[in-house]
């Protein structure tokens, strides 16, 4: 996982509410064994119609939309599956970052370990983010806040854990590695085995 | 000692490490239950850094989501019924477990079965483990007393090679639930009224326990029908305290405790439940006796009204209008009455024997509408033979139904299995999401009473009335 410490980039606005892992990538594209190129999937059922063509009425599709890095989406995002396609999808496409009200926690969990930072903001900040779409904004890590192109900043919350692996670009994996001895002690010394 | 919940009890039971300020716990997992979709990449990641499964035994793997539920005689079919890349998934995931020492519950064990069916039902989930599952619907083993909750590929790969995860711990929801249920209204109308209330971000955050005179009267296969649905409130885990149904369930499966072990086991889960006192979070009550069978209208579970209701007014909010527009229902209108196209009784949150048993209810000595097509596919290899020597099968397909083989099956368009662009849907499954069934279709979800009473009426109908004749 690359290390992350603050970004700036343009957002892109869905403001639909309770967008779940359904849309963020349909199932029929979880037949896949590797990670790779689910960008293609992303948002495929809103993106693209029954012929495949791309719908020019589609946030993602509009020119304004390219290079764009953060996504602003309506309140409580990724809700449903626990599918990590999602944010494999989100980060294969160029998305760094999340913003929402509310995000839902397998996603939210699924997000922090593979470096795709979700940003819960206040909704006075969420609604301002939602009419300005387009703007720059500043994704800051190691601040725990966003900055807005006026130089307002608005906090979100991330434990300190998740803060020190995105900083550093720690895998969780190797972490729980070093635990082994502890886990091999809890397993022998429990009283009861499953 | 201070009062805890049942929830706190299992957690502090599973702490490696406990947490801190700056740390998560590192949480023991008793059970790791895997299937086709949501492994492969763990493996990757396994084997490119040498690292082995750490507790086979306390692995177990079936086949369920991208599995055809049309009968197959070879894995050679399996191209030609569900495509490559589906059947490539299968493949991988038959010699990951090979490799691995897993134990596979596959197409010739005869226990096959959606991974949520076959925890219980061979006895392996029980009250006070730690169960995971790359699935968001493992909150269904909460219905024992077990901490159960859904995890990303990642965190499957940390399972798989440590036998743990990193954990904050959640919030306590409790949802109290009183009153005596009406002829007609089930489990599935329960959580579906409960989502309806707490809205599906309403549990972001927390691991509801569900309590209450009516919660203590379900039976263990209606209770795993409202724990299924936490997730769809937003909460990863929903469990409910064991008792003696709890137990009666259990006593003798393949896979639960035996002899001098099992009167062990007894003992201590009857310490599980709440002690008096227990505080939580947040708590939300709810009278059932007026409650009528639910359906939803919209594309997200929370979108649900009473069967006899009307669609709510609009609000001018954006994401209702798209939603309506969607599903090509009105604002306003009741939706009893309007056509069906497809029936689907199956899913793990209601494809067990009770659920096809009440199906059959409705559907004994009956037709199935016109040109409506009806799919019933039992949750696991053991239900279909239970079903079939009960002679369920029987009153389904010569209501003109089909019967499958166990699966995820139309839950989830990946099987071949799907709901065409624009029909309608009444299905007994858990999510009504755009596209959930297939690209364009329109699902309604519903209790397996209402699903039955459209499949013969070929309209969105209420069980109550079909039940009183
Ligand atoms: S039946 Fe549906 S919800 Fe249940 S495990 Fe399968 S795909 Fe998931």
């Amino acid at each position: 996982m690359d290390k992350i410490t603050r970004f700036t980039s343009r957002t892109v606005v869905l403001p639909q509410s309770d967008i779940d892992t359904d849309q963020i990538v349909p199932a029929r594209f979880l037949t896949t064994t590797t990670r790779k190129g689910l960008g293609q999937a992303l948002f495929a059922d809103w993106r693209y119609d029954s012929a495949g063509q791309p719908r020019p009425d589609f946030a993602l599709n509009q020119p304004a939309a390219a290079g764009c890095g953060i996504l602003v989406a309506g309140h409580n995002f990724g809700c449903g599956s626990s599918r990590e396609h999602a944010p494999w999808a989100l980060l294969d496409y160029g998305i760094g970052a999340v913003i929402s009200t509310g995000i839902a926690d397998i996603f939210r969990n699924n997000s922090l370990k593979n470096g795709l930072v979700p940003v819960i903001v206040d909704a006075d900040t969420h609604g301002w983010l939602l009419a300005h779409p387009g703007v720059e904004v500043t994704v800051d890590v190691d601040a725990r806040s966003i900055r807005l192109p006026d130089g307002r900043t608005a906090e979100f919350p991330l434990d300190g854990f998740s803060r020190y692996c995105l900083l550093n670009g720690v895998d969780q994996l190797g972490y729980l590695l070093q635990q082994s001895e502890a886990i091999t002690r809890f397993e022998k010394a429990r009283a009861w085995q499953p | 000692m201070t009062a805890r919940s049942l929830f706190e009890k299992v957690w502090d039971d599973h702490q490696v490490v406990a947490e801190t300020a700056d740390t998560p716990a590192v949480l023991y997992i008793d059970l790791h239950l895997i299937h086709e979709v949501t492994t492969p990449e763990a493996f990757n990641v396994l084997k490119s850094r040498g690292l082995p499964v750490r507790r086979p035994d306390l692995t177990l793997a079936t086949l369920d989501h991208s599995t055809p539920t049309l009968p197959i005689r070879s894995l050679a079919d399996l191209d030609a019924l569900v495509g490559a890349p589906a059947a490539k998934q299968i493949r991988v995931m038959l010699d990951n477990c090979r490799e691995a020492g897993i134990r596979m519950l596959d197409f010739d064990s005869g226990q096959r079965g959606i991974v949520h069916v076959i925890g219980p039902e061979l006895g392996i989930t029980q009250p006070g483990k730690t169960i995971v599952c790359g699935d968001s619907h493992t909150s269904t083993h909460g219905a024992f007393g077990a901490l159960a909750f859904g995890i990303g590929t990642t965190e499957v790969g940390h399972v798989l090679a440590t036998q743990c995860l990193l954990q904050r711990k959640p919030k306590t929801l409790a949802i109290n639930v009183n009153g005596r249920l009406a002829r007609g209204v089930g489990a599935k109308d329960i959580i579906l009224a409960i989502i309806g209330r707490i809205g599906v971000g309403g549990g972001t955050g927390h691991v509801i326990e569900y309590r209450g005179e009516t919660i203590s009267a379900l039976s263990m296969e209606q209770r795993m029908t409202i724990c299924n649905m936490s997730i769809e409130g937003g909460a990863r885990a929903g469990m409910i305290a064991p008792d003696d149904t709890t137990i009666g369930y259990l006593a003798g499966r393949p896979l639960a405790p035996s002899g001098a072990a099992w009167d062990q086991a007894v003992r201590r889960w009857r310490a599980l439940p709440a002690d008096p006192g227990a505080r939580y979070d947040r708590e939300v009550s709810l009278d059932v006796a007026k409650l009528a069978p639910m359906i939803t209208f919209g594309t997200n579970p929370g979108m649900v009204i009473p069967i006899d209701g009307a669609v709510p007014a609009d609000t001018g909010d954006a994401s209702f209008r798209k939603s309506l527009q969607y599903m090509g229902v009105e604002a306003g209108k009741p939706m009893l009455g309007r056509p069906v196209d497809v029936v689907f009784i199956g899913s793990c949150t209601n494809s067990r024997l009770s659920d096809l048993r009440e199906a059959a209810s409705l559907l004994q000595g009956r037709k199935v509408s016109g040109s409506v097509k009806v799919m019933i596919v039992p949750g696991s290899q053991t239900v279909k033979q239970q079903a079939e020597a009960e002679g369920l099968d029987r009153v389904f397909t010569a209501a003109g139904a089909e019967w499958r083989e166990s699966g995820c099956s139309m839950c989830l368009g990946m099987n071949g299995d799907t709901v065409a662009r624009g029909q309608l849907c009444v299905s007994t499954s858990n999510r009504n999401f755009e596209g959930r069934q297939g690209i364009g279709a329109r699902t309604v979800l519903a209790s397996p009473l209402t699903a039955a009473a459209a499949a013969v009426t070929g309209r969105i109908s209420d069980p109550r009335e079909l039940l009183a004749r």
